[in-house]
């Protein structure tokens, strides 16, 4: 379909006017969102998005997510909640081993954010439907009083294909299998503390934010991959303990193999946080057979988003389903689920 | 990483441990009974259970953990105290994040918060004093809470305001000595200890002098330490040594932080800022005298206390303790974590009944946090 023309917005900040449903609001959404958005496939502006399976795909389940960012500060080293909308719902369609193709985006606007903010955050999520291979197909806007929301938030709902003959599950995870990573862990968490500027912190540490469809294909292609997990809030440890409830084993990481970047440790050490619990945005563990983990490995580290990949634990028979680490050392400690801890909001 | 992969160097380890094997068969040749070391600091506590020393030593030598946790030893009085005081009109409300989820007998500064009061996090006191200068038209209270490390902080924030005439900021004062609660512990007929491993931050504040009686009126050995692994090992190592020489010294492991006599410039300033009060209430400990201090007269119009009449401010004393809850036998040291009949069960830290289990440093914490738990359910 061609490309329809636009119309266009003159005002600076967002009012409530914006939200009211009328031509304040239509042009708004044109101009910020649905130009960005707009593919050769968009389809017709109804008031829903009308989806064909591709023929090779015929046949596939339908994986299914949503989630909501209400990050602060809106704009980080290595991201923005833009960005961080799209993978985020990306990942979780990934990491259940479906192929993303489509997402909602709905925006709660607080009246007085810049048109120019919410212009940046627009393109900043067409780059990364972009490099996720999603389409944005339809979407919302709200706009609300001042401190009924926080500048801007936005939930992201996901459609994904999942073809026949995968079926990717924690509780498939036997005896055995291998735990790989597929990168230093922590950088997200500890970029947005760094950024909030509160802790008055200065260095260069980066959000890992990435889209991981493209990586897991790769890694399910070179061998049997059980189950995987993205690594977002509660970290590695969380999604571990997820993990070993499922699959009813023990699961033991070995601290001398934890991918942590000397960043990182220095600013946990600081802070007295443990980086297995710090939140990622491109980072994922994924369980495989012992036989078949040296292929998948090879194969996750020849992409850009796995090239720091490597084997961090193994899954084992235990009297009751929990996370182990074995130190330097030789002692052994329980690597728990995080309890609320004192963080802002962080995606 | 320099400066810490130094203190946690596996091979040193394992050599210590082997020293300290030894060292306990020795003693054990004298005496069935085991040998309880006492580490007085959370973050010691914190340490143990963090990289597992606990299970590394031999079965003859127990550690017993202490009274430094100063959330921990807080009576639920002073939180109903602070909620109190965040409950007034036009008050913001301060504090570190770990005494957010302190339980008080009525609520948590964490639900009184979500019941509308202005309660805010800060890293740092000189933050609570930035709000105040931002807020002119609030009164802004920060909880000032710790033992002698965070002391000459506080003190030099609350200098600061004066000089700068900052008369909308206050802080409500809970510091607490770390000397006076262990004579206290050490007259309790049923602690058996036979030494300690001394604080290292509060030891870098006051030096080793404070802990001279323990030395000689109580004949037991005390090593000042660091928190990595290899500063606890060699330690103990320390500690084991002097009861084999029948020696009972103040040495100082931790000497590239620890000078012997402390800090100079920060003991003047607690000094300027703050005298002790004749009282204090410790959690399960009791009343101890001289255990706490109170903002000086000369600075009187910063001490929430007196502005808001909570506290020993409106003439009270900690109020009691729930019957029920076993923390104060648990922080002297009587109660392993794991043998409290509510750890694990009603006391979680989603759900914590003291703040022992609400603190990084509190000892049932570390036990839930670190796998307790498996001894628990075994037991």
């Amino acid at each position: 379909m061609e490309a329809p023309k636009f119309n266009k917005t003159n005002a600076k900040i967002v009012t409530l006017a914006h939200g009211g449903g009328g031509k304040a609001m239509r042009d708004l959404i044109q101009d910020v969102f649905i130009r960005d958005f707009f593919t050769e496939d968009t389809g017709e502006m109804e008031d829903q998005a009308r989806l064909e399976i591709p023929p090779e795909l015929s046949g596939a389940r339908l994986a299914f997510t949503s989630d909501g960012f209400v990050v602060d500060p809106l704009f980080f080293n290595g991201g923005d909640i833009g960005k961080l909308a799209v993978y985020g719902t990306v990942n979780d369609l990934a990491v259940g081993g479906a192929i993303p193709k489509w997402l909602s985006a709905s925006f709660i606007i607080e009246e007085g954010l810049e048109v120019e903010t919410l212009r940046k955050i627009a393109a900043s999520m067409r780059d990364a439907a972009l490099k996720a291979g999603v389409k944005i197909v339809t979407g919302d806007t709200k706009v609300v009083a001042r401190g009924a929301a926080d500048k801007v938030f936005i939930t992201t709902s996901g459609i994904g294909l999942i073809p026949n003959g995968v079926n990717l599950a924690a509780s498939k995870v036997q005896e055995g299998d291998v735990a790989i990573v597929n990168g230093f862990l922590g950088h997200h968490g500890a970029a947005i503390l760094q950024a909030r500027g509160d802790l008055m912190l200065e260095g260069e540490i980066k959000s890992d934010c990435a889209p991981l469809g493209d990586l897991m294909a790769v890694a399910m292609a070179a061998g049997v991959v059980r189950c995987a997990r993205d690594l977002t809030r509660g970290g590695l440890a969380s999604a571990l303990n997820e993990i070993a409830d499922a699959c009813g084993h023990v699961i033991e990481l070995e601290e001398v193999k934890m991918p942590l970047k000397p960043e990182i440790r220095g600013f946990c050490e600081i802070l007295g946080f443990d980086p297995l619990y710090l939140a990622n945005e491109g980072s994922l563990v994924l369980f495989v057979p012992q036989q078949d983990a040296e292929n998948v490995l090879a194969a996750m580290r020849g992409h850009e988003f796995g090239k720091d990949a490597c084997i961090i634990g193994k899954a084992k028979l235990g009297n009751r389903p929990q996370v182990e680490m074995k130190t330097a050392f030789g002692g052994t400690r329980i690597v728990d689920m995080l309890v609320g801890e004192q963080l802002p909001r962080i995606c | 990483m320099r400066y810490m992969d130094e203190f946690r160097d596996p091979t040193i380890a394992k050599a210590l441990l082997k020293q300290i094997a030894s060292l306990c068969e020795e003693i054990g040749k004298t005496r069935d009974e085991p040998i309880y070391i006492m580490e007085i600091c959370g973050g010691h506590t914190h340490s143990i259970f963090r990289f597992g020393l606990d299970k590394l030593v031999p079965k003859n030598l127990e550690f017993i953990h202490g009274p430094g946790c100063p959330v921990c030893v807080l009576p639920m009085s002073r939180v109903d105290d602070c909620v109190e005081i965040a409950e007034n009109e036009n008050v913001i409300f301060t504090t570190f994040g770990d005494a957010m989820r302190v339980p008080g007998t009525k609520k948590s500064l964490l639900q009184a918060k979500a019941e509308g009061c202005d309660i805010r996090i800060v890293y740092s006191p000189l933050d609570a004093l930035k709000i105040a200068r931002e807020n002119p038209d609030k009164n802004v209270v920060f909880f000032g809470l710790g033992f002698e490390t965070t002391m000459p902080a506080t003190a030099l924030t609350i200098i600061r305001a004066k000089n700068e005439n900052i008369a909308n900021f206050s802080m409500f004062c809970n510091h607490v000595l770390v000397p006076p609660p262990l004579r206290a512990l050490l007259m309790d007929e049923k602690m058996r200890l036979d030494g300690f491993v001394g604080p290292g931050h509060v030891s870098m504040i006051i030096g080793k002098k404070p802990y001279q009686f323990i030395a000689d009126e109580f004949h037991k050995p005390v090593v000042i330490a660091g928190f990595e692994p290899l500063d606890l090992l060699s330690s103990v190592v320390m500690v084991l040594q002097q009861i084999i020489d029948g020696r009972h010294e103040i040495e100082n492991q931790y000497g590239r932080v620890v000078p012997e006599d402390g800090n100079k410039a920060a003991l003047d300033a607690i000094n300027r800022v703050y005298e002790p009060r004749p009282r204090f209430d410790w959690r399960g400990l009791g009343e101890i005298e001289y255990s706490g201090v109170k903002i000086r007269d000369e600075f009187v119009e910063f001490d929430a206390e007196v502005k808001f009449k909570v506290g020993y401010g409106a003439g009270k004393g900690a109020g009691r303790e729930p019957d029920d809850l076993l923390c104060g036998e648990v922080i002297k040291g009587l109660l392993k974590p794991v043998h409290c009949p509510k750890f694990g069960i009603e006391c979680k830290p989603e759900t914590p009944l003291g703040a022992l289990m609400v603190s990084s440093e509190g000892a049932c914490a570390a036990y839930y946090q670190y796998g307790g738990r498996r001894e628990h359910e075994v037991a």
